[in-house]
């Protein structure tokens, strides 16, 4: 009778678990906020905000458990300059705790690791089963000494299949001037700044401490690369280059305002070792569809350039600041959406007196792992005005993107610290 | 003349009495000189040549990178260390607490008179007020500047 009753009273213990485990399981319902949080996106689409950071978070990263680890340009009140979130209900999140006494923009999930990097160096924690740091205080310095003078500073990171890490070093000036910025300064012959800066650098994911002697110019002549990911279906590298400023401000002869706020494009480049891109030589008209000599190195806005530089895999309007790339491998939304590259565009300055532009999430589709057609807005209204947008005072500004493990995407703010997740709704 | 000496005499003794009152209706200005109008709207051009691209239309600057102009203690303080951002440039320097990683060009190719009215029309505009700065100010920082 008592082994019965025990029995009896086991069964509901063991439903009430397996329920437990499947809720565990199961992804949370989506809840989108009343009005998309602001934001206006493609039929179908919705997002909600995950949580205000109140602080810059510049890229971000979703563990396999769904743990949200966020990069901050600068340290909190509290001195973390990286927060991890966990969910809460309604696909919100709330931060659970924060650590890494830096400042800085890379934040990169692979393979149990979380890797994380300040303006001069490239850290990795481990993370348990359940995504939470073990070492936060201790992390392993992988990388150290890059340079960073202020100037293009982010160093961008991204990790391959074979145990690589990529690093941006943005070039510390505009466009390679004896005086940087200066009307009509020419350029420095034989760039010296592209020996420690502008191009990525590979470096080993599981080595410490290495520096410029340990790694490798993977690709050079890139001025400076905010965003970047691994492409997974050509297995090569991709980056969104920040093209050069003031063409008319420093050759007020050869360019106007309006050109030199339409040009030079904004590019994407599918990157092989040893690539250049030509930085500060050439930049890339999006209107020509040319390489042109840079004028700091005898252009005239028409002579073109060296054709041993790489041509853009995509061009993107001028000074838009491509601050966010990601290709979209997740199952979540729409068909066409899977492996094509979503950019986040952080907004321009360098278009006065002209009107701004950018402040939002393009969607680039891809066809056989190459650009297939025109890009197009995905996520738009960040700035939460036209007025906005043109006059460059946009509320948001959006930076990082990163896929979650139902396949949503999450786009960070870096000027007011709010995270969105955007869904697609099944029909 | 007598009048007139007593009549100044009054408004320097209410001086220090107008500096006190804090809420005090501000009383107006003295109307900018004839001069001081003129070195605006000059300053004006010069502005929307060489700076608005980076300050921005409505001297906002931009997050990060290139520092606002509105009441800052750069553009509304010493008139030499201003002065002398325009003729060396900057780099480097966080601005009341914020950084900025642009760098600024020198624009000693400008006139002292082109930088006195530039600076004059920045520190009265955008919400700014401060008092002029003279080509001859300019002039001696420059000089200054050169050992």
């Amino acid at each position: 009778m008592k082994k019965n009753l025990t029995r009896y009273l086991l069964l509901p213990a063991a439903l009430v678990g397996s329920l437990s485990l499947y809720a565990l399981t199961t992804p949370p319902t989506l809840v989108a906020d009343a009005n998309n949080a602001g934001l206006k996106l493609p039929t179908g689409f919705s997002a909600l905000v995950v949580a205000e950071t109140g602080a810059r978070p510049r890229h971000l990263t979703i563990t396999p458990q769904g743990n949200i680890y966020v990069k901050l340009n600068r340290v909190n009140k509290s001195g973390q300059g990286i927060l991890m979130l966990q969910p809460t209900s309604g696909g919100k999140a709330e931060v659970k705790t924060g650590f890494g006494n830096y400042g800085g923009t890379g934040m990169y999930y692979k393979d149990g690791y979380l890797y994380a990097s300040s303006d001069q160096e490239v850290f990795r924690y481990k993370l348990n089963d359940k995504g939470e740091v073990t070492n936060p205080s201790q992390p392993e310095k992988i990388v150290t000494g890059l340079i960073n003078r202020r100037q293009h500073e982010s160093k961008s990171i991204v990790l391959d299949n074979a145990g690589n890490v990529y690093v941006n070093v943005g070039a510390y000036s505009n466009s390679c001037q004896q005086r940087d910025r200066q009307k009509g300064s020419l350029g420095q012959p034989n760039c010296p700044i592209l020996d420690s800066a502008g191009g990525v650098w590979q470096f080993k994911a599981n080595q410490m401490n290495q520096t410029y002697g340990n790694g490798k110019r993977y690709v050079t002549g890139l001025r400076n690369v905010v965003g970047l990911d691994w492409n997974q279906q050509d297995n090569q590298l991709f980056v969104m280059q920040h093209g050069r400023d003031q063409l008319h401000d420093i050759f007020p002869d050869l360019y106007d305002a309006k050109q030199s706020a339409q040009l030079p494009a904004e590019c994407m480049y599918a990157v092989k070792p040893g690539d250049n891109a030509g930085w500060p030589y050439m930049y890339y008209d999006q209107v020509q569809q040319k390489k042109i000599l840079a004028p700091e190195y005898g252009g005239d806005g028409k002579k073109e350039a060296d054709t041993k530089f790489i041509d853009p895999a995509a061009a993107f309007p001028g000074h838009m600041a491509p601050n966010g790339l990601l290709f979209y491998t997740g199952n979540m939304f729409p068909e066409r959406y899977k492996n094509g590259a979503f950019i986040a565009f952080h907004g321009s300055w360098n278009r006065a007196p002209e009107p701004q532009a950018g402040y939002f999430v393009v969607f680039q589709p891809f066809k056989n792992g190459k650009p297939d057609g025109k890009w197009e807005v995905f996520a738009d209204n960040f700035a939460g005005a036209p007025e906005k947008v043109a006059s460059g005072r946009a509320d948001h500004r959006p930076c990082g993107l990163a896929q979650a493990p139902d396949g949503s995407l999450y786009v960070t703010d870096d000027a007011k610290g709010t995270i969105y997740r955007i869904f697609y709704n099944k029909k | 003349m007598q009048k007139l000496s007593i009549l100044c005499f009054l408004v320097f003794l209410s001086l220090p009495l107008a500096a006190q009152k804090k809420p005090a209706p501000k009383p107006k200005a003295p109307a900018a000189s004839a001069g001081a109008s003129k070195s605006i709207a000059a300053g004006k051009q010069i502005y929307s040549q060489y700076c608005l691209s980076c300050h921005q239309a409505d001297g906002g600057g931009v997050q990060n990178m290139n520092p606002p102009l509105i009441k800052t203690s750069y553009v509304l303080g010493d008139k030499t260390r201003l002065t002398k951002v325009l003729l060396n440039g900057l780099q480097d320097v966080d601005i009341d607490g914020e950084p900025y990683n642009n760098v600024m060009p020198s624009h000693d190719f400008l006139t002292d008179q082109q930088i006195a009215d530039v600076l004059t029309f920045v520190r009265n505009s955008f919400g700014n007020k401060a008092t002029a700065v003279s080509a001859a100010e300019v002039k001696a920082v420059r000089a200054a500047n050169k050992k």
